[in-house]
């Protein structure tokens, strides 16, 4: 189960990083500024969309990716890892989904 | 292993990542601070260095699923190849125009 779930959100993210990296190579052209980023995104629910989907499946793909890294490299197993992740999955979905909502909505 | 240690370097990223575009929800100004802040020197080569590890993480993350799924392993190498390229592609865009 999370085997897949793995495969199928690194597809997923496949197609959003790749997005993602030509959006930030197009946004930092010519400098950042505050205003400039927030004129350009708010109120486009097209890209908050794109970016809840984004924020999801981080949020599905990260602490499985972790998970592997704390077992193998630091032979941490059992239910006090898995709480620990779970904790950590709530931790970026909830801030991921208010720096999409900051920014996009 | 690189794919290991920039997956890691991302998980550790994605907060501090969210915590500054989340300070936009309180504003305009709030958001301008946290950006001033990422005009230090040391902050920007933290930026090219995890833009090129997402890059190298995606990369990877290509070879694996193709290694996993496809039937033609003689596409491997090419494969392979293609997500190098695409990693020092990203990262030198990057580089030149930050």
């Amino acid at each position: 189960m999370l085997w897949i779930a793995q495969r199928a959100s690194a597809a997923v993210l496949a197609l959003c990083v790749a997005v993602h990296l030509a959006m930030i190579i197009y946004a930092v052209q010519g400098g950042l500024t505050a205003a400039e980023i927030l004129e350009r995104t708010r109120g486009n629910a097209g890209w908050l969309a794109f970016y809840s989907v984004f924020v999801l499946a981080v949020t599905i793909h990260a602490p499985i990716g972790l998970r592997s890294v704390f077992a193998e490299w630091l032979g941490w197993r059992g239910r006090s890892r898995d709480v620990v992740l779970s904790l950590f999955a709530l931790l970026i979905a909830w801030m991921g989904m208010r720096a999409a909502l900051g920014v996009f909505a | 292993m690189v794919h290991r240690l920039s997956g890691i370097a991302l998980a550790v990223f994605l907060p501090l990542h969210f915590w500054v575009l989340g300070s936009a929800i309180e504003g305009e100004m709030s958001l301008g601070s946290s950006l001033a802040w990422t005009e230090q020197p040391l902050v920007k080569l933290g930026e090219w260095a995890i833009v090129l590890a997402l890059a190298a993480h995606l990369g990877g993350g290509l070879r694996v699923l193709a290694l996993e799924f496809l039937p033609w392993r003689d596409w491997q190498k090419g494969l392979a190849a293609a997500a190098a390229a695409l990693t020092v592609a990203v990262g030198l865009a990057l580089a030149l125009a930050l």
